[in-house]
Parts: structure tokens; sequence; C-alpha cells
């Protein structure tokens, strides 16, 4: 693939993202995207808690982030499916995400056959040392629309 | 045989909507996503009230997966903290008024949570009701079933882990408890 082609499809693939409301909403903005891999970064931000007591993010929020990301990994492969739906996402919680901190979470495409994309992702606060959570998911793959 | 007079219907119901209304109000995140309660006795019936900014793919368009899980979660987590102060309620030993004032009970925490998504979620309100399979002291076994239009049509599924809220004292009898049972030979 051409560098031309190529810096067409992540422009594309980053449209895309930054036109689902739902990611909007939640303030993810993509920071990342290889061939089959994507970065997002989620804001903290009070309307996301889950517990009050502590100020600790709710495990949806971190789900959906999870969820865009894997997505946005999906659609980034050069296989370029022309759109993805989710079959199946496992969500891992290895601790409280820190309150006050951003959520970045980085998935990759890991195998794509003609009907079903696998991905693995994680994400991170500003500890770099201790993952927040991680998922594994397998995903639709559309032909072009 | 004598059995204290049961309490008027309306003291029954004011304490238990005034406990979910407690509990589902001090979540932010359950807000954001509107997300409701309706009870029947003891059973929650969750649900998602449409708006488009939940919306994932705007060409469909099609609620987004992320909000689906989160509103699995949101279910499960509220079920499980439910029907773990349920005893608490009823009893009186759980103060409502204090609930709502913000003196709320320690959640459980989320272990891991996996979600089957059946169909695309349409752009219109979804329901959840979620079941404890199994709850222990420790350890809680959750599973939720979303649907739209019709009950026995789910769109989503899941299922999902939670380690249980401990209090510190509770938590060192607990670990006294695993620790004498692990020393105790097993009989027979």
């Amino acid at each position: 693939m051409t560098g031309g082609r190529m810096a067409d499809k992540k422009q594309l693939a980053r449209q895309f993202i930054e036109a689902i409301p739902h990611a909007r909403e939640l303030g993810m903005t993509l920071t990342e995207l290889g061939d089959g891999s994507a970065q997002i970064v989620m804001p903290y931000d009070e309307k996301l808690i889950g517990d009050p007591e502590t100020g600790v993010i709710h495990g949806g929020a971190v789900s959906a982030l999870m969820d865009t990301c894997c997505g946005a990994a999906v659609m980034s492969h050069p296989a370029a499916p022309g759109g993805t739906a989710t079959i199946d996402l496992r969500i891992d919680y290895m601790r409280a995400a820190t309150p006050g901190q951003s959520i970045v979470t980085r998935a990759t495409c890991h195998h794509m056959t003609r009907n079903v994309a696998f991905v693995r992702a994680v994400a991170m606060d500003d500890d770099q040392d201790n993952p927040v959570a991680t998922a594994v998911g397998a995903f639709t793959v559309e032909r072009k629309f | 045989m004598s059995r204290p007079r049961p309490e008027p219907v309306q003291v029954v119901k004011q304490r238990r909507d005034a406990a979910l209304a407690a509990l589902v109000a001090s979540v932010p995140y359950a807000r954001f996503l509107n997300i409701t309660f309706d009870r029947r006795g003891d059973e929650l019936t969750a649900q998602l009230n449409f708006d488009e900014k939940l919306i994932g793919n705007p060409f469909l368009p099609a609620i987004h997966g992320g909000v689906t899980a989160a509103f699995l979660e949101v279910t499960a987590v509220m079920t499980l903290t439910w029907a773990n102060l349920w005893e608490r309620i009823e009893s009186g030993s759980l103060d409502v008024d204090e609930l709502a004032a913000g003196k709320l009970p320690r959640q459980p925490k989320t272990i891991d949570f996996t979600v089957d998504y059946l169909r695309s979620g349409l752009p219109r309100d979804a329901y959840a009701r979620a079941t404890v399979s199994r709850s222990g002291r420790r350890y809680a076994s959750v599973h939720v079933e979303a649907w739209q239009d019709h009950k026995d049509k789910l769109f989503a599924q899941a299922t999902g882990h939670f380690l249980m809220p401990q209090d510190a004292a509770k938590q060192k009898t607990a670990d006294q408890d695993f620790v004498a049972r692990e020393a105790t030979p097993p009989k027979g």
C-alpha cells in the first residue's frame, strides 16, 4: 500500500471514530493508528464515576473505551474491513483506575479471518507498570459497503 | 400461633423505593447514561432510556457496544448491591434516611465481565435484568440479559464475577476461618 493511500485510510478511520456520538460524548481521542492497532485516550470525568465514595470511574466506562479501541484496531487492519461489530468482549479488571488520571487504551487486531477479527487490548493510567484492565474480543468482519 | 401484624403497604413500598432511589442516585455514571430501575418486590428491571449520545454506529444507526456493556454492568452491580442489602433494608438495620443522605455501603468490585452481542441495539429504550447465580462471602457470579422489543429476543447478555465488599473486621474473621479450615485435616 502506498504512503498516500495509507494516510487516507488513517484519516478515514480517524474521522469515523470521531464521528461516533458516544465516543465523542466520553471525550475519546484517537492518538495512534497502525496496521491493525489503535490507541485511544479517555480523560477523567466526574460524570463517569461509578463509586462516589472513592471517585473511581465505573467499569462500564472502561468497557466503552475498550470496545471502541478494539473496533478501531479492526478497522485499521490492512485487510481493511468495510465495517465491524462486536461479537463478544471479555474485560478483566486488575485494579481501580486512579481518580483524576486519563485512561489510555491500546488494542491490537492480532488475527483476521474472512469473517472474524480477534483482538486484545490493555488499559493503563499514569502507572505504566500496572495495567488497569485487559480485554480480549472477537469482532465481525463486514465486507465493503 | 400468632405472627406480627404485617406492615401497611405504603410503609413497605416507601422504604424499598427510597432505598433503591438512594442507591441509583449515588452512581453518577448511571445518571449520565440515564439508566433507571423498576422494582417489583425485590426484582429489579433496569431501563436504558435512549438518547442520541448513546449511538455507536451513526449509519445504521445502532447503540454503541460499549454502552451496551456499560448498561449490563450497571445492572449487574446494582442488582448485586440490592440483593446484598435487601435483608438489612427489610429488617430496618440499614437506615434508609442515612442512605439517602449519602452514607453509602461499599460496592462490589468487578473482577471480570464478558459480554455476548447477539444483535445490534436499535435506537430505542432497552431493558435488562440480572440474576445473582452465586453470592458468597468474597465472590459473586452474576448473569445479565438485555432486550428491547421482545423479552425472549435478547440483544445482549453478559456474565461477570465480582469481589464483594469486606469490612476490615469481617475480613479478618473470614481469613481466620479460611486458615482454620485449611489447617483442619478433612474428616473421614
